[in-house]
């Protein structure tokens, strides 16, 4: 059939592909309008969609390029979240736009990464994970106990009215309406939020093949071999972090403008957990792949919400399992399922798939 | 200065109590194709760990071309020109083979973050380069055709070639190999020891570990004998060979050491 299609040269296999392309930047265009009409929590459940994918490339960068396990991702993500919660907010009285902020929440974020990555750059593995895990939780500690004896964070009440993207006095979270169209505070975020997409995407595909990103795979296959040949893994390795932290930063930062309100408790263990279950489903290393795992275990849970209680109440005529339970179980099923059936994730990228497919162990 | 390339002085490697190498010296000249040989254990590994930055040592030293290497990180050493193969094949088992020897072109090039995510003129320049010589380089050692072959899945004699086109990539000026030809049938060994005689003819010294006594009587121009972690014996193959400490510590010394 599609040969047959190719010999009328209707669909060469480059005109399918940019028809492909057109077909998918139409619909994601067209998404908020199409999802408004649902309701605007789904053009919400959106933007924290992509703002998860944005994060999860962070990490895959870490994990996925480098093979540096890091439990404490989300440390980042409250980092630069933080960060601009206190440059534009009533906090401090400090009203910096954005432009400024997000590059600096980039940079201080950075500099954590490079403050982690230091001192566990003998650590491998298992080892790495428990510190990481750890300075997540420390960071975590910290912005609930930095309100005294001076208040920087404002402890466990968090930090509230932030402020919102704005140019001038186009803010991104007034409604508007353009050439007949109404665009909506979140509707304006989504675009926002998909430009920065697209953008960390590029940035994914063009570390991973450059000189950079071959570093960081010999680093992750053989360390020892790694430097041998001449690469400087302290310097290569600190360079991950880095770049991850960063990504977790920007996140952040445009985290604390959309909710116009963080606290600790968005930057608990299981939020570092489920940003690392994204990229481990969609496939670690293979960028198409971590942005298919963030996408679905960003919606397929928001859908279940939304699915399940109606459901029961037509089947049994009452709810009888919440439905937060029936997600947990979902989630944990679908993890022993990927285990067995599809361990490098659901797009593995070629390389993992062989490192998870090794007839036996080499020796370290 | 003399020819002399590598100066080694008065070398010495604990291990606990254990004197892994002890008092080692020698001198390798520029275009040598220098071995190292002695029974199991003699500290030969030990020593090209100590060259290549692996192990610290506890004194004594080495000196490339004219400059000292004392304290510096394997991958400093592997800038200042001295590249290495591993005695168990110790490549980029998931890569390709064009994957493997464009990684060993890491330290002769420089594109960092930014040149690669603006993918910058210079970067795509020297990208571009970078594939052009690796792919070279597999042609060199005889391998061209595997180059999108993934590593640890080549026939095991076409790894070894593999391990020295990476450490080629690295433009060494001082090749150090341990065991190539371990594993080798004779006639991959014969192509291998044509493949040295080339590298060296163009201007490449080798110090080479070696087991395969033919191989190393036939191309090396002095080997150095260690047993026990010292050096019994140096010079050209043929006097080394009749050497009595030499026999001694390769057919003598199994016994001794069983007695012992």
């Amino acid at each position: 059939m599609r040969a047959g299609l190719r010999q009328m040269n209707i669909l060469s296999p480059a005109r399918a592909k940019w028809l492909g392309v057109a077909l998918i930047a139409l619909t994601l265009i067209g998404l908020p309008f199409a999802l408004s009409s649902v309701g605007t929590a789904w053009v919400r459940i959106a933007n924290l969609a992509i703002l998860f994918t944005f994060l999860a490339l962070g990490l895959n960068i870490v994990v996925g390029f480098a093979g540096l396990l890091d439990l404490g991702y989300i440390a980042f993500y409250a980092v630069g979240a933080y960060a601009y919660a206190l440059l534009a907010s009533p906090h401090f009285d400090l009203h910096l736009p954005f432009w400024v902020i997000l590059p600096i929440g980039a940079l201080v974020a950075c500099l954590f990464g490079v403050l982690l990555g230091a001192p566990t750059l003998k650590l491998r593995g298992d080892y790495l994970a428990i510190v990481t895990l750890g300075f997540g939780e420390i960071v975590r500690i910290f912005l609930n106990n930095l309100s005294q004896p001076v208040n920087i964070t404002n402890g466990p009440q968090g930090i509230s009215r932030i402020d919102p993207f704005s140019f001038g006095s186009f803010s991104f979270s007034q409604n508007e309406t353009i050439v007949g169209l109404a665009f909506s505070g979140p509707i304006k975020y989504y675009y926002i939020l998909l430009a920065l997409l697209l953008l960390a995407i590029v940035v994914n595909l063009r570390l991973q093949h450059s000189r950079i990103g071959r570093a960081w795979e010999a680093i992750r296959e053989d360390e020892v071999a790694a430097r041998a040949m001449g690469i400087d893994t302290t310097r290569i390795k600190l360079l991950a972090f880095a770049m991850g932290a960063s990504f977790g930063g920007i996140a952040g930062g445009m985290f604390a403008a959309i909710q116009s309100f963080i606290s600790p408790e968005s930057f608990v263990l299981v939020e570092s957990i489920m940003v690392l279950s994204m990229v481990v489903l969609g496939g670690m290393g293979n960028v198409w792949g971590v942005v298919l795992g963030a996408v679905l275990l960003s919606f397929v849970p928001e859908l279940l919400r939304y699915t399940v209680e109606p459901l029961q109440q037509s089947l049994f005529g009452r709810s009888i399992i919440e439905p937060e339970v029936i997600r947990m179980l979902l989630f944990g099923m679908a993890l022993v399922l990927m285990m067995l059936y599809r361990p490098a994730g659901l797009l593995p990228s070629a390389v993992r798939k062989r490192e998870l497919t090794k007839p036996q162990g080499r020796e370290a | 200065m003399s020819g002399a390339l590598l100066e080694c002085k008065g070398l010495d490697k604990r291990f606990g109590g254990v004197l892994a190498l002890a008092e080692v010296g020698f001198n390798i000249n520029r275009g040598e194709i220098y071995g190292l040989i002695g029974p199991n254990g003699a500290g030969k590994t030990t020593l090209f760990n100590a060259l290549t930055g692996i192990y610290a040592y506890d004194s004594g030293g080495f000196s490339f071309a004219g400059e000292t290497l004392a304290g510096l990180r394997p991958d400093q050493i592997a800038a200042r020109g001295i590249a290495r193969t591993f005695q168990n094949i110790r490549l980029f088992g998931n890569l390709s083979a064009l994957d493997n020897v464009m990684i060993g072109r890491h330290v002769r090039t420089r594109a960092g973050v930014f040149g690669a995510i603006l993918r910058t003129r210079a970067t795509r320049e020297e990208e571009a380069a970078i594939e052009k010589r690796a792919l070279e380089l597999l042609e060199y050692v005889g391998i061209a055709a595997r180059a999108n072959d993934v590593a640890r899945q080549l026939p095991y004699g076409d790894q070894r070639r593999l391990e020295i086109a990476r450490a080629l990539a690295t433009e060494p000026k001082l090749l150090a190999l341990d065991e190539p030809a371990a594993g080798m049938n004779a006639t991959e060994t014969l192509e291998l020891r044509k493949l040295l005689e080339r590298v060296r003819a163009d201007g490449t010294t080798i110090l080479l570990i070696e087991h395969d006594m033919k191989l190393v009587m036939g191309l090396c121009d002095r080997v150095l004998v260690l047993d026990y972690g010292r050096s019994i014996a140096e010079g050209p193959p043929r006097e080394v060979q009749s050497d009595p400490r030499v026999i001694e510590a390769y057919l003598g010394g199994a016994v001794a050491g069983a007695a012992a």
